[in-house]
């Protein structure tokens, strides 16, 4: 068996989805999408609203089943699993950001960076709060940690939820229109960050967008029209994260 | 965050400080409930216990009795179909055959506390011009007094009787004029009298008994009845008053003579009783059932409020069963804080009413039972029932499809 770290970080096979199975309006929105992601890959999912796009990526995140096909993480198949097994998957493997609702309101913008260690370990102790207020710095909010979420700024909000999603180590991050409600400074500012993650390590990035502007800083643009992989290319972007933000581990 | 509480814990106490408002209202409203509960429970078992008590104090818990005298027919039986009148026997004073022995057999039995030999039957008592029926009870003072608490009740004097002395009541040395240290006559329908010295009088703050009843010495009954060395009943109290019919059956069983317990004697106080037990019970149930229910639907509008939050949490990491437990916690904790208030309110409740509903002369109209295992019964109680409560709400939330929930 090949080793974990030669393996592909998301690996689909023929891929399907149907919604309302059964009944007379029963409706297959993705039609067998066979793609592969490497580790430290910066690729982007483009395509027309209705295309299948969240619904891939809620697949990915192991939110949703597919009908048919298989969805492997790192080698590991996620077909039939138990929820719990999926939960603690998800929770090792796949780190999220959202547009909208992201942050829970109730906690502090470092609480929220902190929650995935918390679930998982039960407990809070040093080592995550220390983990927590590390990666709030590197996002540039060290000032704000302790603020309620409602407190920031959408872009801070954003940038806290890059922090959230790095905090278990993931080797996959998928991010759901990430900066569709910032406005322009803000978007970049946010797609830096990301772009600046992805340099310092090999942590592989799924970006959902129908920005063209933004799909063209992407290494890969992949575009899914009517539930089918339209096109799948590989795309050079001058690399200017770097030297926007201080680099990031 | 705490550092010692598990992620259940931060995330429940978080949500119900994050929503204030809500877990206020809730908790009020179950802390009304407890208090209502408390309320009641202690004033119903301190009415209760005063009325237990007020009727075990002028009765003996079990009563044994000669049996039942009983004709029969003296008729050959034939085989031959015949039809005869037999008229039931009226029952005469007679005594317990060999009473001492059953007394020291009954007193070993466990349980059993006191036990006394009375001598009972109706007389006149005369003064001058004046008769009054009575019913006079003999006893002997060392062990009756044990038995009912004869004591408490006497306003002059006292009970411990010799040969000579008689007690009686307030209302009957009122009819007759006769006050501490006076005579009066006794005699029975037979013939048989006796001059007695009042040396004590009782008051039973009831005028039947106190304008119809005597005592006297265990000996003086029994030469006024006609029953010398015998008695006519044996007199039982045992520890616990409620296994007072269990007991009543054992002894018959053993002894082969009649036994009757308080609680088949007073069978309507009884089933009086158990009516306002049973009442108190449903009022309890539907005052839990509707804090339950305010818990149940404060959680479920959590639930709802909450969606994308716990879809978010789903989506990094937590589990449905993480989900369920810190929505159950929540019920609880619910339930936990609304008991602790609402045992207060109850118990300032109780305080007040003991204050306000006095008698006449001042004393508390009801004697309240401050029972402080009610409290922990109460919050134990409300905890499980809020943790009940929450079974719907925090299945619900386990439940939600995450995808859908941060899309919603």
């Amino acid at each position: 068996m090949a080793d974990a770290a030669d393996l592909p970080t998301l690996r689909l096979e023929g891929v399907r989805k149907s919604y309302g199975i059964g009944s007379p309006v029963e409706l297959e929105v993705l039609h067998g999408i066979d793609l592969t992601l490497n580790k430290g890959e910066f690729a982007a999912l483009i395509g027309p609203s209705g295309s299948g796009k969240s619904t891939l990526l809620n697949m990915i995140g192991l939110l949703d089943a597919p009908t048919a096909g298989q969805i492997f993480i790192s080698g590991q198949t996620t077909s039939g699993l138990a929820d719990r097994l999926l939960t603690r998957l998800r929770a090792d493997s796949i780190g999220f950001v959202f547009q909208y609702h992201n942050l829970l309101p109730e906690f502090t913008a470092q609480e929220n960076v902190m929650m995935p260690l918390l679930a998982a370990r039960g407990r809070p102790d040093d080592a995550m709060r220390a983990r927590s207020a590390d990666l709030i710095a590197k996002v540039g909010l060290a000032a704000w940690s302790q603020y309620k979420t409602n407190d920031l700024s959408g872009g801070q909000q954003q940038r806290v939820a890059i922090a959230r999603a790095l905090v278990m180590e993931p080797a996959l991050v998928l991010a759901d229109e990430p900066t569709g409600n910032l406005d322009t400074q803000s978007a970049d500012g946010v797609f830096d960050l990301l772009r600046s993650v992805n340099a310092g390590s090999r942590t592989t990035f799924l970006i959902v967008t129908h920005d063209p502007r933004l799909a063209q800083r992407c290494d890969r643009i992949i575009e899914l029209v009517d539930g089918r992989i339209d096109s799948d290319r590989a795309n050079v972007v001058e690399h200017r994260a770097a030297a926007a933000l201080p680099a990031a581990a | 965050m705490n550092p010692i509480a598990p992620f259940e814990w931060i995330l429940a106490t978080r949500f119900m400080r994050e929503g204030l408002m809500q877990t206020l209202l809730i908790v009020a409203g179950v802390a009304l409930g407890v208090a209502v509960i408390v309320f009641m429970s202690a004033l119903l078992s301190g009415l209760q216990g005063n009325l237990f008590r007020r009727t075990l104090n002028y009765q003996a818990q079990i009563v044994i009795l000669p049996p039942k005298e009983i004709a029969r027919s003296l008729r050959p039986n034939t085989d031959a179909a015949s039809a005869a009148v037999v008229q039931p026997r009226a029952q005469r004073i007679r005594s317990v055959d060999q009473w001492q022995t059953v007394r020291d057999q009954v007193a070993r039995l466990p349980g059993v506390i006191a036990i006394a030999p009375v001598v009972s039957g109706a007389g006149f008592v005369l003064r001058a011009e004046a008769s009054k029926s009575v019913g006079i009870t003999g006893m002997e003072p060392s062990s009756y007094l044990r038995l009912i608490a004869l004591s408490d009740k006497i306003v002059a004097g006292n009970a411990d009787l010799s040969t000579s002395d008689m007690l009686v009541g307030t209302e009957l040395a009122k009819d007759l004029g006769v006050a501490m240290g006076d005579k009066l006559t006794l005699q029975t329908a037979t013939g048989a009298s006796v001059t007695l010295i009042i040396s004590g009088i009782f008051d039973f703050g009831n005028k039947g008994q106190n304008s119809r009843s005597v005592y006297v010495a265990l000996r003086t009954a029994q030469s006024l009845l006609d029953l010398p060395g015998g008695v006519t009943s044996l007199e039982v109290n045992v520890s616990d008053p409620f296994a007072a019919e269990v007991m009543a059956q054992t002894i018959q069983a053993q002894t082969g003579l009649e036994v009757e317990s308080w609680i088949v004697t007073n069978a309507q106080f009884f089933s009086a009783m158990s009516a306002q037990s049973l009442s108190n019970d449903v009022i309890r149930f539907f005052v839990g059932l509707t804090a339950a229910l305010g818990i149940a639907s404060v959680l479920v509008v959590s639930v709802v409020q909450k969606s994308k939050e716990i879809g978010i949490l789903r989506a990094t990491g937590t589990s449905r069963r993480q989900i369920l437990r810190s929505f159950l916690l929540q019920g609880a904790l619910m339930g936990l804080m609304g008991s602790l208030v609402g045992s207060v309110m109850g118990w300032a409740f109780l305080i007040g009413w003991r204050g306000m509903a006095k008698n006449a002369d001042g004393t508390p109209l009801f004697s309240i039972a401050f029972e402080p295992m009610l409290f922990v019964y109460a919050a134990a109680g409300a905890t499980l029932v809020g943790t009940i409560a929450a079974v719907f709400p925090a299945q619900r939330a386990a439940r939600l499809d995450p995808a859908v929930a941060i899309r919603g």
